[in-house]
């Protein structure tokens, strides 16, 4: 080939190269930008509120979209208290399900047995909410709901939180739902971290005569607990964050309840309901205010939660 | 006999307990999936009729099916599959193939693995603001545009860790012949990871087929036929929670059918993406 044109192909391809470099390098800083839109979208929609409000659209529960006054406590509360009851059932059960999933299943089923609880995870909402609404709630409300006021709602401290009228829709049946969608995210993020301990580490345990549960709890629960927070974080993202499932079963009411059992409102299923009925622009900057509360807390716990796993990794890079 | 059991019973009975109670906690988590499912299949089948497939959403008290829902959906999901996906998959290549010095690679994953769990809602509220506003209308474009946004966290995350199982010898055996970078990257080393990308795009779409908060404030919903995507649009998750959350018994059973649908669709994507990936996972 002559010299002329090795160097034009050379030429050629040098271009190319750099032009493909830097679509991919536009391609990821577009997602970064992407970020930095919504925040700033968000910022700009909720400047109305902001101005009107200030700090105390925090602190005030009043919600009274007919005189213009806004305030984000009952949601926030909502939204909060929804998933911290879903994170308290769900902690232990995902624990169980990676325990038996690494350490006890026959190792026949332990694909399918995965499989079907991150088929758990794939559900749509939706789904979770509809199935909450027209099966879980009528039967909360039968059974459960009267068993607790009885018995529960009569004790001291935390009786209040358990009395009122047994309707089935509330907050406590939020979390439940919640949970049970949660469930599958926090569990598989275990059952990947509870993989990674050196089975040198587990074996030599064994070894000393620790039964099962021991070198779950004093093994490799400390050697993972960095991952394991991080995957509950996650899970609580998903759960903060989470729209259509609350949506159907915490009954929307703007009023703040001691009871659990009582109707409530989350930040998610306020927009969800709300939003395109909203008239005036004070009333939208406010739910777009309670958008940016939301993507804020998220944000925060969601880097929390990689931010531990990145740990995890770390640490498990050094080892190896 | 000592009455307190002695040190080993004590921990030979803590330990059985423990294992028990994870049994159950797994038993727990399976019923949920199979109470569900049960629940869709009982009031879904029922529901599912030709119909469902034939007319178009009904007003209250008469008969009609999910013909327009169906097709918005599908709609929304190609073209919002269409733009998510080259988008993601042109990240996922820098961060995996250009990444390695500089902080844009790190700072972009980072914002990545938070936006891939990003609450969907606020996307909604996102799209809304800087193209429903504009618009001055609810759109199918709108709609398709947030379900882009959920598409591109997934694709790129999936690129990135498919192209860093590609082993480096492959990439560089290709540069020892003189292969440009960008002829390895997009001809090698992408085409080695093909199996797993689409896994990736196939888990996108089956998220966003069951997407509805995203669309509520983008797409709304449409009673008609349209075939307009400038227009507002009818979509599945949509109709099923409005005519879920109504008091008529004729719109109640149309959601179970479509619930039934969307859960199926999504349920097979998700099976279909696992055995595809398994199986290019065992040729090698």
């Amino acid at each position: 080939m002559p010299t002329f044109l090795r160097e034009a192909s050379l030429k050629r391809h040098t271009v190319l190269d750099m032009l493909f470099r830097n679509l991919t390098r536009v391609s990821a800083f577009g997602v970064l930008m992407l970020l930095v839109a919504i925040i700033a979208s968000l910022i700009v929609g909720s400047m109305p509120a902001i101005r009107a409000f200030g700090f105390g659209f925090l602190t005030s529960s009043e919600w009274d979209p007919v005189n213009d006054r806004f305030g984000a406590l009952i949601p926030i509360v909502g939204t909060l208290v929804t998933s911290a009851i879903a994170l308290l059932i769900a902690i232990p059960v995902s624990f169980g399900i990676a325990i038996f999933l690494t350490e006890l299943s026959p190792r026949i089923l332990r694909r399918p047995l995965g499989v079907a609880v991150e088929l758990l995870a794939g559900i749509p909402s939706i789904i979770y909410g509809m199935w909450g609404l027209f099966i879980f709630a009528p039967l909360f409300a039968d059974r459960i709901e009267p068993w607790l006021g009885a018995h529960i709602g009569t004790m001291p401290y935390i009786g209040p939180l358990f009395s009122g009228p047994p309707m089935g829709i509330g907050i406590l049946t939020a979390g439940i739902i919640l949970a049970i969608m949660v469930i599958p995210f926090i569990a598989s993020v275990m059952r990947d971290v509870f993989e990674v301990v050196p089975t040198l580490l587990k074996e030599s345990a064994y070894g000393l005569g620790a039964t099962t549960w021991e070198v779950m709890w004093k093994v490799v629960l400390p050697y993972t607990k960095v991952g394991v927070a991080g995957g509950i974080m996650l899970g609580l993202g998903r759960a903060l964050g989470e729209t259509m499932a609350v949506t159907f079963v915490i009954g929307n009411s703007h009023e703040l309840s001691k009871s659990l059992l009582m109707p409530g409102n989350s930040i998610a299923s306020a927009l969800a309901n709300e939003f395109t009925e909203a008239y005036g622009g004070l009333y939208t900057s406010a739910l777009i205010e309670l958008g940016l509360i939301l993507f804020f807390i998220t944000f925060v716990v969601l880097s929390l939660a990689r931010y531990m796993l990145f740990k995890l990794g770390q640490r498990e890079g050094q080892a190896t | 006999m000592n009455i307190m059991p002695s040190l080993y019973m004590r921990r030979r009975i803590v330990n059985a307990t423990g294992l028990a109670v994870s049994m159950l906690a797994m038993a727990f988590g399976l019923f949920w999936l199979c109470w569900i499912l049960w629940t869709l299949l009982d009031h879904g089948l029922p529901a599912l009729t030709p119909l469902v497939f034939e007319q178009m959403t009904p007003p209250p008290g008469s008969s009609g099916g999910l013909l327009n829902a169906i097709a918005g959906s599908l709609a929304m999901t190609l073209v919002g599959t269409l733009i998510g996906t080259p988008i993601g998959i042109l990240a996922g290549t820098y961060l995996a193939e250009f990444g390695q010095r500089g902080w844009l690679a790190p700072v972009t994953r980072f914002i990545n693995d938070v936006l891939l769990s990003a609450p969907s809602i606020v996307i909604g509220l996102f799209v809304y603001e800087v193209y429903v506003i504009r618009a001055k209308h609810f759109s199918g474009w709108a709609g398709a545009l947030a379900l882009s946004i959920i598409v591109i966290p997934i694709v790129i995350r999936t690129t990135e860790n498919m192209l860093r199982l590609v082993p480096t010898t492959l990439r560089e055996a290709a540069a020892a012949l003189g292969a440009p970078q960008w002829k390895i990257i997009n001809f090698i080393t992408l085409r080695a990871a093909r199996a797993g990308i689409i896994t990736g795009v196939m888990l996108a779409i089956a998220r966003i087929s069951g997407e509805t908060a995203p669309l509520l404030f983008t797409a709304l919903n449409n009673q008609f036929w349209s075939s307009n995507m400038d227009q507002p649009m009818a979509n599945l998750p949509v109709v099923i929670f409005q005519f879920a959350m109504s008091p008529y018994e004729d719109w109640q059973k149309l959601a179970w059918a479509g619930a039934l649908l969307i859960t199926l669709s999504v349920l097979t994507l998700n099976i279909l993406a696992r055995v595809l990936f398994r199986q290019k996972a065992a040729s090698h």
